[in-house]
C-alpha cells in the first residue's frame, strides 16, 4: 500500500505539494507513481528562474520502461531543481516524500487558491478510483 | 554453440591485422600537401586482428542470435516470413552493386526498370494512383505520408489543419511522427470489440483535422470493420486517411487500401515483400497516394518514356514534398522486394493475405482450446492475434514476459509483448504463411508446457531463460552506469 | 508458389479445427463490397530459374563503367568476408534486438559498432545508425535544437558547401518543426566557407553551425577556428564527416579547443557497395552530456541475473515505443545490417589499412587532377589542397562531355550545373584506391578527345 502523507496536498497526475515556511513550495510525485513507474534511471528537473504555469510539463521521470512528465500543480517561479537527483534517480523510489523532491517553485500571488490541490484523502480516491 | 564470445578489441595484438586486403602504403611525401594542423595526431583506436580472427569473431556472434532462418519468430506486427534466398542472390548481381547513385541513366536502365515496375505493382496491389519509392523505412514512409497531408492542406490555405488523429493502440512512430511533422496528436478509444469507437471519432474531427492515421487490420490483430464510415467522417470533415502499412500482409490480395478510402499508405518492404530485416534494417517504406496527394509525392521517382527508363527529380515536381534521402533511398532493398514480387506473380500474391490469415486462425483457435485466453475471443484472427495472460499474472504470478522469456529455452523466438499496451499482459503472435503446420502445433505445445510449469513450478518460469547465452539482463544497471563503448579497462 | 509450405491435407484439417468451410470464411468481417477479384496488372509468376536470367539481364544494361563519380558515394575495394558473414542467416533475418536473450551477436556487434565509430571521431557515444548521411544530418539539426538550451531561435547556419543533397533532406525533413537554415557562402578562390560572412552573424543567436569535412567540393575547411567561433557564441557545433577522411584528419572531438558537439556521416564508404544509392547507413556521435538527445538505437553493457556481462538496448525511453509523441524522433527501424557490414570492414582494415585507404585515394586523385590540368580547357577550380575529390572547370558544356565519356565507359563526374551554376561548366571528379594508373590514362585520353571533339564540332 502507498502511504500517504497528511501534511501533503496531491494532484490527479500523482504530483505531491509540500508548502515550505517561508511560503514556497516543493514538489514531487508520490510513492504511487514512483512504484507504477519502477526504478528510475534518470531525472530531469527544471532549471531556476524558470516561469511556469500550472499545467506546465517541467520535469521528466524516467525508468527503463516508461518515461513521463512531471507536471506544475501551481503557477510560478521555479527556485531550484533536485541536483542531487542527476547522479542519484534511485532516491526518488527511495524517499519519494523527502530527499527525492522535484523542483521548488515561489507561487505567483493567488496561484495555490487557484490550483485544484487535492487532500489526502480526494488523492486517495483517485488512486482508489483507479485500482477499480 | 559457444554461449560467450570475446569482444573483438580483446583479440587484438599491436601490430597484427589483415594486411592481405590493404593497398600498399602511401609514402608520406605524398601526403605532404595536407596541412599538419587538420591532420589526425593519434591513430584511432581500432581492432588488430587477422582475417581469420574477424571470420570466426563474427561468425561466432552470429551464432548467439535467433533469426527466421534458424528459429520460428512470431512477432507481431513485424511478419517474420521467410526472406527467399533469390531476392538476396539477385539483388547482389554485381553490376547492381558497382552502379554509382549519379550514374548516367544510359547505364541505369536495368535497375530503373525494376523500379518502374516496382512502382505499378504496388499501385495495383494497394489500389493508389501513384507510388514513390526512396522512404528508407517504415517511420520514413510514415513521416513522408504525414509531410504530404500537410503539404495538401497548406496548399488549399488550410494551413489550421494540424491534428492527427490516431487510435491508442497505435504504434508509437505514428504519434512521433506527426510530431515530427509539426503536428498535434488527439488519440481516440477503440470499443470493447476492438473497432475504432466512431462516437469519439466525431467528436474528435472538425475544422483542425489534418488526417487520422490508421493500421488495418489494426494493432489489437483484428479488421477494422467500420471502415468505410471512418473514412466517411474523416473526409467530410476535410481531413485525410493514413494508412500505416504495417499490417498489409493480412490483406495482400484479399482488400486494397486505396479502395478502403484511404489516401496515403507506407508500406513495410521488409514486413509484406519478405525483405530481410537485417538485425534492426535495412527497411524500405515505399509510400502510395491517391489522385490528391499525386503532386506532392517525394522525389526521386522512375519515369518511362517510350522504351526508356529516367529519374524524375524536384524540378519537375514543383509540389513535391522534396528528397528525404541523399540519392534513391534503399535501392538494394528495393530490388530484392520487386524479386520477390516477381516470383509470386498475381497468383501468390493473392495467397499471401489468405494463407498469413489461415495460419493466425489455426494457431489462435489451437491456444483457445489449450485454454489460452484470446483478447477478442469473439473476434476473427487477421494475420496476427492477441493473447493476454492476465489470469496467469493474476493467479499463478507468472506474466506474459516470464512466457516469452521461457519459449526462448524452447527454440522459439517470443511473440511480441507488452505491445498493444491496451491489452495487460499481451502476447501479440504473427506466424506469417511460410510457416508449416507441424511448427505451428510445437509451438502450442510449447506454450502448454510452459502454462503446466507456470501451475507447478513457477519459478522455473520466471527465472527464464535458462539455455540461452545470458539471463535476463539489468536494464535498470544498464541504464543507470552507462557503458556505451568497449574500454581496456572496462570489466568483463 | 509463394514459398507457402501448406499439402492440400493441412489446408483441410487446419480449416476443420478452425471451424470453417473454406478460406473465403476467414474473411467475413470485411465488408464484401471491399473484397476484390484480383490483381490483374501483376504478371504471372516467373521461377528462381527464370527470375535469375531476368535479373541478369537488367544487371548487364548497368555495368560497363569505370567510375570517377564520388559526390557522397565512393567505391572502395570491400573484403570478401564482409559481404559474407554480413548475409549469413543470422545477421541478415534477425529483427531488432528488442528480446535480448536471444540477440546476443547483433547486439554486441552494435556495442562494438559504436566503440569504432566513438573511436574514429574522437567523439564520446554513438547511436546503432540512422538512414544515410543527409537524414543523419536532419536529424543532428533537431538533435541540436533540442541540446542547446540557451537557443530559442532554431536557427541552423548551414555551410553552401555541404552537400546540397544533405542541404534540401534537412530542410524538407524539419522545416514543419520551424527550424530555419541559413547558407553560409563560400569563398570562390578558395571553395572553403567564407569566414567574413559568418562574422556579419555575429551577435545573433545562432543554435548550432554545420561544418562538412572535407566539404562538397573535397576542400579542407578550417574546422578549428569554425568550431571556436560558433562555441563563442554559444552555438553547437555538428560536423558532417567522411569515416574514410578520418583515418587521415583530425577527428571532430579534437576540432577547435573543446571538440564538436556532434558529428555525424555517410558510412557508406566503410565496406558497404555503391548499389545504385543504397542502403548505405548514417551514423552519429556525441558528447556525452548529449546522450539523451540523441536518436535511434543505442546499446548498453550490463550484467545478468547471474552476474554474467551481457548486452542490451539501453536509453529506450528516448524513442518512439515508449516515449511516442514527444519521442527524439520517429526513428525505428535503421540501416542495422549495413553497419554490420561496417564493423567487419573496420575490423579488418584497422587503423593501418584505413589510413593506407584513405592515403592511396588522396594520392590517386591527386595523380588524376595533374593528369586532367595538363590537357588544355581543363583547371582546377579551387586552390587548396583536396582530399580524395576536386572540381574542375571545362572549357565546353561539362553534360556534352561528361555525354562523350559515358560513349566510352567512363563516367568521368558529376556536373555541378545544376548546384551550383556560378562555377560554370564544372564538374566534381574522384578517384580511389581501387583505381590504377591505367585507367586514370585512360580517362586523360577520352577527356582531351572529348574536348577536342567538341571544339571541332
Amino acid at each position: 500500500m502507498s502511504q500517504l502523507p497528511q501534511d501533503l496536498k496531491y494532484t490527479k497526475s500523482h504530483e505531491w505539494v509540500r508548502t515550505r515556511a517561508d511560503g514556497s513550495l516543493e514538489i514531487g510525485i508520490t510513492d504511487h507513481a514512483q512504484h507504477a513507474l519502477g526504478d528510475l534511471v534518470f531525472v530531469e528537473v527544471p532549471e531556476a528562474g524558470r516561469a511556469v504555469k500550472s499545467g506546465d510539463a517541467c520535469a521528466v521521470v524516467e525508468s527503463v520502461k516508461a518515461a513521463s512528465d512531471v507536471y506544475a500543480p501551481v503557477s510560478g517561479e521555479i527556485l531550484e531543481g533536485n541536483a542531487q537527483l542527476a547522479s542519484a534517480p534511485e532516491t526518488v523510489n527511495g524517499d519519494a516524500y523527502g530527499a527525492g523532491w522535484l523542483y521548488r517553485l515561489k507561487p505567483a500571488a493567488g496561484a495555490v487558491q487557484a490550483a485544484q490541490l487535492l487532500s489526502p484523502q480526494d488523492y486517495q480516491k483517485v488512486l482508489d478510483a483507479e485500482a477499480g | 554453440m559457444a554461449l560467450t564470445e570475446r569482444v573483438i578489441y580483446e583479440y587484438s595484438a599491436p601490430g597484427r591485422g589483415a594486411a592481405d586486403q590493404w593497398p600498399a602504403p602511401t609514402g608520406e611525401a605524398e601526403l605532404s600537401d595536407l596541412p599538419a594542423a587538420l591532420r589526425r595526431a593519434e591513430a584511432p583506436q581500432l581492432p588488430e586482428v587477422s582475417e581469420l580472427d574477424v571470420v570466426r569473431h563474427f561468425t561466432r556472434l552470429s551464432q548467439l542470435n535467433f533469426s527466421i532462418d534458424t528459429h520460428f519468430y512470431p512477432l507481431g506486427s513485424c511478419t517474420m516470413k521467410y526472406n527467399p534466398k533469390a531476392c538476396n542472390q539477385y539483388a547482389m548481381l554485381p553490376e547492381f552493386l558497382a552502379r554509382h547513385p549519379l550514374a548516367p541513366e544510359s547505364h541505369g536502365q536495368g535497375f530503373l526498370a525494376c523500379m518502374y515496375e516496382l512502382q505499378e505493382m504496388l499501385k495495383e496491389v494497394t489500389g493508389m494512383q501513384g507510388v514513390a519509392l526512396s522512404p528508407m523505412a517504415g517511420a520514413h514512409g510514415e513521416f513522408a505520408g504525414v509531410a504530404m497531408i500537410r503539404a495538401y492542406h497548406r496548399a488549399r490555405g488550410d494551413d489550421a489543419r494540424n491534428e492527427i488523429i490516431v487510435p491508442e493502440a497505435a504504434h508509437g512512430t505514428n504519434p512521433a511522427t506527426a510530431t515530427m511533422c509539426g503536428c498535434v496528436v488527439r488519440e481516440i478509444p477503440v470499443d470493447t470489440q476492438g473497432d475504432v469507437d466512431l462516437d469519439a471519432l466525431r467528436a474528435a474531427v472538425g475544422p483542425q483535422t489534418a488526417g487520422i492515421m490508421l493500421t488495418n487490420p489494426s494493432t489489437l490483430g483484428v479488421f477494422e470493420r467500420h471502415i468505410e464510415a471512418v473514412a466517411r467522417i474523416v473526409h467530410d470533415a476535410g481531413g485525410l486517411l493514413y494508412y500505416d502499412g504495417a499490417n498489409l500482409n493480412a490483406i495482400l490480395g484479399k482488400v486494397r487500401p486505396g479502395d478502403m478510402g484511404f489516401d496515403v499508405i507506407h508500406m513495410n518492404l521488409h514486413k509484406t515483400f519478405s525483405t530481410p530485416h537485417g538485425g534492426g534494417g535495412p527497411g524500405a517504406g515505399a509510400v502510395g497516394v491517391g489522385e490528391r496527394l499525386l503532386p506532392f509525392l517525394p522525389v526521386p521517382l522512375a519515369a518511362k518514356e517510350g522504351e526508356r527508363y529516367r529519374w524524375v527529380s524536384e524540378a519537375e515536381r514543383p509540389q513535391s514534398i522534396g528528397r528525404l534521402s541523399a540519392f534513391m533511398g534503399n535501392a538494394g532493398v528495393l530490388l530484392r522486394a520487386y524479386i520477390y514480387m516477381r516470383l509470386l506473380g498475381r497468383e501468390g500474391m493473392q495467397k499471401v493475405g489468405e494463407f498469413a490469415t489461415l495460419n493466425a486462425n489455426y494457431l489462435l483457435q489451437r491456444l483457445k482450446d489449450a485454454g489460452f485466453d484470446a483478447a477478442y475471443p469473439r473476434r476473427r484472427a487477421s494475420h496476427e492475434f492477441i493473447v493476454t495472460l492476465r489470469r496467469q499474472a493474476r493467479e499463478l504470478n507468472v506474466t506474459a514476459m516470464d512466457f516469452a522469456k521461457r519459449l526462448l529455452d524452447y527454440g522459439f523466438h517470443a511473440p511480441t509483448t507488452y505491445f498493444p499496451l491496451l491489452v495487460p499482459e499481451c502476447l501479440l503472435i504473427e506466424p506469417t504463411e511460410t510457416e508449416t503446420r507441424e511448427v505451428l502445433d510445437a509451438f502450442v505445445a510449447a506454450l502448454s508446457q510452459i502454462q503446466k510449469e507456470a501451475e507447478q513450478e513457477p519459478g522455473r518460469v520466471t527465472s527464464a531463460p535458462h539455455t540461452m547465452p545470458v539471463r535476463r539482463l539489468d536494464d535498470v544497471r544498464a541504464a543507470r552506469q552507462l557503458d556505451l563503448t568497449w574500454k581496456p579497462t572496462a570489466p568483463s | 508458389m509463394a514459398f507457402i509450405p501448406h499439402t492440400r491435407a493441412d489446408v483441410e484439417a487446419m480449416l476443420r479445427t478452425i471451424g470453417v468451410a473454406r478460406l473465403e470464411d476467414l474473411f467475413d468481417e470485411i465488408p464484401a463490397g471491399l473484397k476484390i477479384k484480383g490483381l490483374d496488372r501483376i504478371p504471372e509468376a516467373l521461377n528462381e530459374m527464370q527470375v535469375g536470367r531476368l535479373m541478369s539481364e537488367r544487371a548487364r544494361c548497368d555495368g560497363g563503367l569505370t567510375s570517377f563519380l564520388g559526390a557522397g558515394a565512393y567505391e572502395h575495394h570491400i573484403p570478401s568476408a564482409v559481404w559474407a558473414i554480413t548475409t549469413r542467416g543470422e545477421f541478415y533475418s534477425a529483427y531488432t534486438p528488442y528480446q535480448a536473450e536471444a540477440s546476443q551477436g547483433t547486439l554486441q556487434m552494435i556495442y562494438e559498432f559504436q566503440t569504432m565509430i566513438a573511436r574514429l571521431t574522437g567523439m564520446d557515444v554513438s547511436n546503432a545508425s540512422m538512414y544515410d548521411g543527409a537524414s543523419a544530418t536532419a536529424e543532428a539539426a533537431l538533435m541540436a535544437v533540442r541540446a542547446n538550451r540557451r537557443s530559442r531561435a532554431a536557427r541552423i547556419l548551414v555551410p553552401s558547401t555541404l552537400h546540397p543533397h544533405y542541404r534540401r533532406v534537412a530542410l524538407n525533413t524539419t522545416h514543419n518543426q520551424g527550424l530555419r537554415f541559413e547558407e553560409i557562402p563560400y569563398v570562390r578562390e578558395s571553395g572553403t566557407l567564407d569566414p567574413a560572412a559568418l562574422e556579419s552573424l555575429a551577435g545573433e543567436d545562432v543554435t548550432a553551425l554545420v561544418i562538412q569535412q572535407p566539404n562538397f567540393f573535397g576542400r579542407l575547411e578550417d574546422v578549428d577556428a569554425l568550431t571556436d567561433w560558433a562555441h563563442a557564441r554559444g552555438a553547437l557545433v555538428i560536423a558532417v564527416v567522411n569515416p574514410m577522411s578520418l583515418a587521415l584528419f583530425k577527428p571532430p572531438g579534437r576540432w577547435g579547443t573543446k571538440g564538436v558537439d556532434i558529428a555525424v556521416g555517410e558510412g557508406q564508404p566503410l565496406g558497404v557497395p555503391l548499389s545504385g544509392g543504397g542502403p548505405y547507413f548514417g551514423f552519429m556521435t556525441a558528447r556525452m552530456e548529449h546522450v539523451r538527445q540523441m536518436p535511434g538505437r543505442i546499446v548498453g553493457r550490463t550484467l545478468d541475473s547471474a552476474g554474467k556481462g551481457g548486452f542490451t538496448l539501453t536509453l529506450q525511453a528516448r524513442e518512439q515505443h515508449i516515449r511516442r509523441a514527444k519521442a527524439t524522433s520517429n526513428i525505428c527501424t535503421n540501416q542495422g545490417l549495413l553497419m554490420t557490414a561496417a564493423t567487419i570492414y573496420l575490423s579488418l582494415m584497422g587503423a593501418e589499412g584505413l589510413k593506407r585507404t584513405a592515403a592511396a585515394s588522396h594520392a590517386r586523385t591527386r595523380e588524376l587532377v595533374a593528369l586532367l590540368t595538363r590537357i588544355p580547357g581543363v583547371r582546377a577550380a579551387f586552390q587548396g589542397p583536396f582530399f580524395h575529390e576536386c572540381v574542375l572547370q571545362l572549357s565546353r558544356p561539362a553534360a556534352g562531355v561528361l555525354r562523350s565519356l559515358a560513349a566510352r565507359g567512363i563516367a568521368g563526374g558529376l556536373d555541378l550545373a545544376p548546384y551550383y551554376p556560378e562555377l560554370g561548366s564544372a564538374i566534381l571528379t574522384c578517384a580511389t584506391e581501387t583505381k590504377t594508373t591505367a585507367d586514370l590514362e585512360r580517362y586523360a585520353l577520352a577527356l582531351g578527345d572529348a574536348l577536342n571533339a567538341a571544339q571541332a564540332a
